[in-house]
C-alpha cells in the first residue's frame, strides 16, 4: 500500500491532521499513567515518613 | 461455626470481601499488569491495521484514518460515563467507600476519552467539513458530556469531607446520563453535519471489513487502557484515603 516511508508519512495530503490526531492521542495516553504514577509516589512517601515517626516514637518511649 | 465459614469460602471468588478497599488494593496491583499487556497486544495489532491493511477511502483518501482513534475514543468517552455513573450509583445506595473511589477514578479517563474524540474531531472535520468546529448537535453534546466530567471532578475535588463529596458526585454523576443518548441518537434526531452511525447494533456496518476490525482492535485497546489506568487511580486513592487504617501501614511499600 505504501511505496516508500516518506508516502507513508505525507499520508496523501492529510499529514498534518492524521498526524495531530494520533500524536496528541499519544501523547495524552502516556501523560495519564505517568501523572498517576507522580501522585502515588507523593502518597507512598508521605506513609512512609508516617511509619518512620510512628517507629522513633516507639524506640523513645521504651 | 467453622461450616458457615467454609459455605463462604467456597466460592470461587467472594465478590462482598473484594468490595472492601483492603482486600482489593492487592487484587488491583496484580490485575494492572495484564491489562496493560493486553493494551499493547490490541494497541499494536490495531495500529497495524489502521495504517498498513486497511484500505484507502474513496471519498477521504487517507485522512479518514483518523476514525480508527476518534470512534474508539468517543465511545469509550460515553461508556466510561455509563460504568463510572452505576459505580457512583452503587456508591450511593449502598454506601460503600470503594464503589465511589471507582467513580472518582474514572472520571479522569473518560475526560481524557472526551477531549481526545472532540480533538481528533477537529483535526477530521477540517479537512473534510473546512472547519475545526461547528455548533452542531452531535459536537455540542459531546462538549456538553466534557463539561460534564470536569464538572464532577470539580465538585469532588471542592467538598472537604470525602463521604459528602461522595454523594453529591454521584447525583450529578446520575442526572448526567440523560446526556449519553442524547449524544447517541443526536444524529439520528437532528439534522447534522456530522455523519449517520458508521457502525450500528441493528444492520449491517457501510464499511470494509478490515475498515470494522481496526476500530474494533483500537477499541479493545482503549477499554484495556481505562482499565489499567482507572486500578492504577484507584488504587492511589484507596491509600489517600485509607490512610490512617491499620492495614495501609501494614503494607511492604510502606514499612521500607
Amino acid at each position: 500500500m505504501w511505496n516508500s516511508p516518506e508516502e507513508f508519512l505525507a499520508m496523501g495530503g492529510y499529514a498534518l491532521y492524521v498526524w495531530s490526531s494520533f500524536g496528541v492521542c499519544m501523547a495524552v495516553l502516556l501523560i495519564e499513567p505517568l501523572s498517576i504514577r507522580a501522585r502515588n509516589r507523593v502518597i507512598i512517601r508521605r506513609l512512609q515518613q508516617v511509619h518512620l515517626a510512628d517507629q522513633f516514637d516507639k524506640e523513645g518511649s521504651n | 461455626m467453622s461450616n458457615v465459614n467454609n459455605f463462604s469460602n467456597s466460592r470461587l471468588i467472594n465478590w462482598f470481601k473484594l468490595s472492601s478497599p483492603s482486600t482489593f488494593y492487592p487484587v488491583a496491583g496484580k490485575l494492572i499488569p495484564i491489562f496493560w499487556i493486553l493494551t499493547a497486544l490490541f494497541g499494536i495489532a490495531g495500529l497495524w491495521v489502521s495504517f498498513f491493511v486497511a484500505p484507502v477511502d474513496a471519498v477521504q483518501g487517507q485522512g479518514y484514518r483518523i476514525i480508527f482513534i476518534h470512534v474508539p475514543a468517543s465511545w469509550m468517552s460515553m461508556f466510561i460515563y455509563l460504568v463510572m455513573a452505576v459505580w457512583a450509583g452503587l456508591g450511593l445506595v449502598f454506601n460503600t467507600r470503594l464503589s465511589a473511589m471507582m467513580a472518582q477514578a474514572l472520571a479522569p479517563i473518560g475526560a481524557w476519552m472526551t477531549f481526545i474524540s472532540l480533538w481528533t474531531g477537529a483535526f477530521w472535520g477540517k479537512p473534510m467539513w473546512g472547519a475545526w468546529w461547528v455548533w452542531d448537535a452531535r459536537l455540542t453534546s459531546e462538549l456538553i458530556l466534557l463539561f460534564l466530567y470536569l464538572g464532577f471532578i470539580a465538585l469532588q475535588a471542592s467538598i472537604d469531607n470525602p463521604r459528602r463529596a461522595d454523594k453529591a458526585g454521584a447525583i450529578l454523576a446520575l442526572v448526567g446520563v440523560v446526556n449519553i443518548p442524547i449524544i447517541y441518537f443526536s444524529v439520528k434526531w437532528w439534522n447534522t453535519l456530522h455523519q449517520g452511525a458508521s457502525v450500528s447494533l441493528t444492520k449491517s456496518p457501510a464499511m470494509a471489513q478490515t475498515m470494522l476490525l481496526g476500530m474494533l482492535l483500537m477499541a479493545l485497546c482503549f477499554w484495556m487502557y481505562a482499565i489499567a489506568v482507572g486500578l492504577m487511580r484507584v488504587r492511589t486513592i484507596i491509600l489517600e484515603r485509607e490512610s490512617h487504617a491499620d492495614w495501609v501501614r501494614q503494607l511492604n511499600e510502606v514499612r521500607k
